[in-house]
């Protein structure tokens, strides 16, 4: 079984394929490129320079987000279209699940990826064990660093922080726990496509067994003729990133804001869309 | 079959060319199958304007968002609709600039996503490029060369079109578009948005010449535009009106408004064909569908012996086949794009980026 993953949801662009258990081959890329750029070349590339026929891929999964809302939507579209074109299904994987899978199994303390989720929030979760214990949402630090000493752990229990949102929020961090914290290193600290890929197998797994079906005959079958879909592995038509934020233009419509829309509020509204990120 | 190319050459071509079109530069997502980049197979708009609506114009991320989940099924249904495979297909080609940034890129991923996988041609398509090609749709013996206005809520331009793929840039507006004036006029009196079907009809039982409004001219460039000072003499109209608490008649004001917009442009095209021995206008963009443009133009094209053309409808405001149909002519002149293709959100006709 084949997985092609893509991650895009921050300021690293990555691809990677997983076959049974194995990475067959990651390409990262952390620069100034935008990922429409990046994303696409470095597929083809990878898949090129390891002798994958593309046409063996048997599922994509993507890291739905949170993250950058244009990030998201470059990997979302750059999946979509080549799960349409390839028949394939889409496997739905958290950046934040992923970023934590891979030190899941490496520390039985408590894994917490954190995003600059800007003004002044975090994308964040905690992971104890491979189980989800807080749940991802876009938060203010101190209010997610709370919920970690809500958890009640042992004095001894090592908190472990990944994530672009940490270096930003580090002395709060450090600050704010009353026990040491570990930054993690370079290979984990950032988002990676091997572990949307990793966490994308276990789910893809499950699905298979819990509808009776094997990987040959979803590939024979193709992905449009599957209707036992569910909300982790679907169809390429359903598949949309998961901002865990809505726009600010549907906060203020909510807020009562926007009673009198005029075309000053419409502007800078333009103007603070225009980064792709709010 | 026997094709022309876009050269003027008679060549002989295997077969039919066949192109899907994609197109989310703004609050339509659209996808659209096309023959020999005239023959309309399929055209499927899915439109976010109800959405829109509610915050008085189109919020970039929410119609980013919403292209997002839209745009498999459209192209699935486009694909079915024309009755075509994905293998079958000839080439893609997708709106890459100008537009809304955000917007552009689902189209754009989406698009290279589809070309590589299949290992089809991609084709990214100036979106002005793509208006003026929506003529070619309707009208099927057209050619260049002839002078094209493109009129909408983002654009207004006067082109010399000298052949398929060579434009000359004879005017532009110095400050809104057309259809923007449109938006701002149609707020300032309430009647909403999208302002211009509603100024259209708003101005239908209004008297064009009860209200005098200025036309606006740039000095020493007679064939650009400006639409701010009518703009301002509008609003100033109804400041002073509700100072003195009179009531607007609002049939008058936006039918003398509409006036002043189709006068400038109508006169202003009129004398372009004239001057240049340019016996064909044609007119593209949302703004074309509007009654008095279409009126004014053809009269006034009918006065110097000038052939009128306008897209049906469909065509004028944003759609895939008009994509589809610029993708093609650019496909027939050996234009390739690869998987590094950006979206383009600021591009300019001409520049051929």
């Amino acid at each position: 079984m084949k997985i092609l993953a893509v991650e895009s949801s921050g300021l690293t662009a990555s691809a990677a394929v997983i076959e049974d258990d194995l990475l067959k081959t990651e390409f990262t890329v952390s620069n100034k490129l935008t990922h429409s750029e990046t994303l696409l070349p470095m597929i083809r590339q990878m898949l090129d320079i390891s002798g994958i026929d593309k046409h063996s891929l048997d599922a994509i999964a993507i890291s739905a987000g949170p993250g950058s809302f244009t990030g998201l939507r470059i990997g979302a579209a750059t999946a979509k279209g080549l799960a349409l074109a390839l028949n394939i299904p889409i496997i739905c994987v958290s950046a934040l699940e992923a970023m934590g899978c891979g030190l899941s199994v490496l520390s039985d303390g408590v894994i917490c990826p954190v995003m600059d989720a800007r003004r002044g929030q975090v994308y964040s979760a905690a992971f104890r064990g491979g189980a989800c214990v807080i749940e991802e949402g876009a938060r203010d630090i101190r209010e997610f660093l709370g919920g970690l000493r809500g958890l009640g752990d042992a004095e001894d229990t090592e908190f472990v922080f990944l994530g672009d949102g940490v270096p930003v929020n580090s002395d709060i961090i450090a600050g704010e726990l009353d026990r040491d914290v570990v930054f993690a290193g370079a290979e984990y600290n950032r988002q990676r496509a091997a572990s949307v890929g990793t966490v994308a197998e276990v789910i893809y797994k499950k699905w298979l067994v819990d509808n009776s079906l094997t990987a040959e005959h979803v590939r024979t079958a193709g992905a449009d003729s599957i209707t036992c879909f569910n909300d982790r592995v679907m169809n390429s038509d359903s598949f949309a990133p998961k901002y865990l934020r809505k726009t600010q233009a549907e906060r203020e419509l909510a807020a009562g804001l926007l009673e009198d829309p005029g075309l000053h509020s419409l502007k800078k509204l333009r103007a603070e869309n225009g980064n792709g990120s709010e | 079959m026997m094709t022309e190319e876009p050269s003027g050459l008679i060549m002989m071509t295997e077969k039919d060319i066949t192109i899907l079109g994609i197109e989310s530069s703004c609050d339509e997502t659209a996808a659209a199958v096309v023959k020999n980049g005239r023959e309309v197979l399929s055209n499927i708009i899915s439109s976010q304007i109800d959405t829109h609506t509610v915050y008085g114009g189109v919020v970039p991320e929410i119609a980013s968002r919403l292209h997002c989940e839209a745009i498999n099924g459209v192209i699935r249904l486009a694909l079915k609709e024309a009755g075509t495979a994905l293998e079958e297909l000839d080439a893609i080609a997708v709106t890459k600039g100008p537009g809304l940034v955000g917007a552009l890129l689902v189209g754009v991923s989406e698009a290279k996503a589809l070309a590589y996988a299949l290992d089809k041609p991609l084709v990214g398509v100036n979106h002005i490029e793509g208006h003026i090609a929506a003529n070619y749709i309707t009208h099927r013996d057209l050619k260049p060369p002839y002078v094209c206005l493109i009129v909408s809520g983002g654009h207004t331009h006067l082109a010399l079109v000298k052949d398929y793929r060579s434009f000359e840039l004879i005017g532009r507006t110095y400050d809104d578009a057309a259809g923007e004036t449109f938006d701002k006029v149609a707020r300032a009196v309430g009647l909403g948005y999208p302002g211009g079907p509603k100024v259209d009809r708003a101005a239908a039982g209004g008297d064009p010449q009860a209200i005098v409004f200025p036309r606006g001219e740039v000095r020493e460039h007679p064939y650009d535009f400006t639409f701010s000072g009518l703009k301002s003499a509008v609003l100033n109209y109804i400041n002073m009106a509700n100072m003195k608490g009179e009531d607007i008649n609002i049939p008058d004001l936006t039918a003398s408004f509409q006036q002043s917009v189709v006068d400038s442009l109508t006169s202003r095209t009129v004398s372009c064909a004239r001057e240049y021995g340019i016996d064909t206008v044609a007119v593209a963009g949302g703004v074309s569908s509007n009654t008095a443009l279409r009126r004014e133009m053809e009269r006034c094209c009918r006065a110097y012996g000038i052939r009128c053309l306008f897209p049906e409808p469909v065509y004028c405001t944003d759609n895939a086949a008009m994509i589809a149909s610029a993708g093609y002519f650019a496909y027939m002149d050996g234009v390739r794009d690869d998987e590094a293709m950006n979206a383009y959100p600021n591009l300019k006709l001409c520049t051929g980026q």
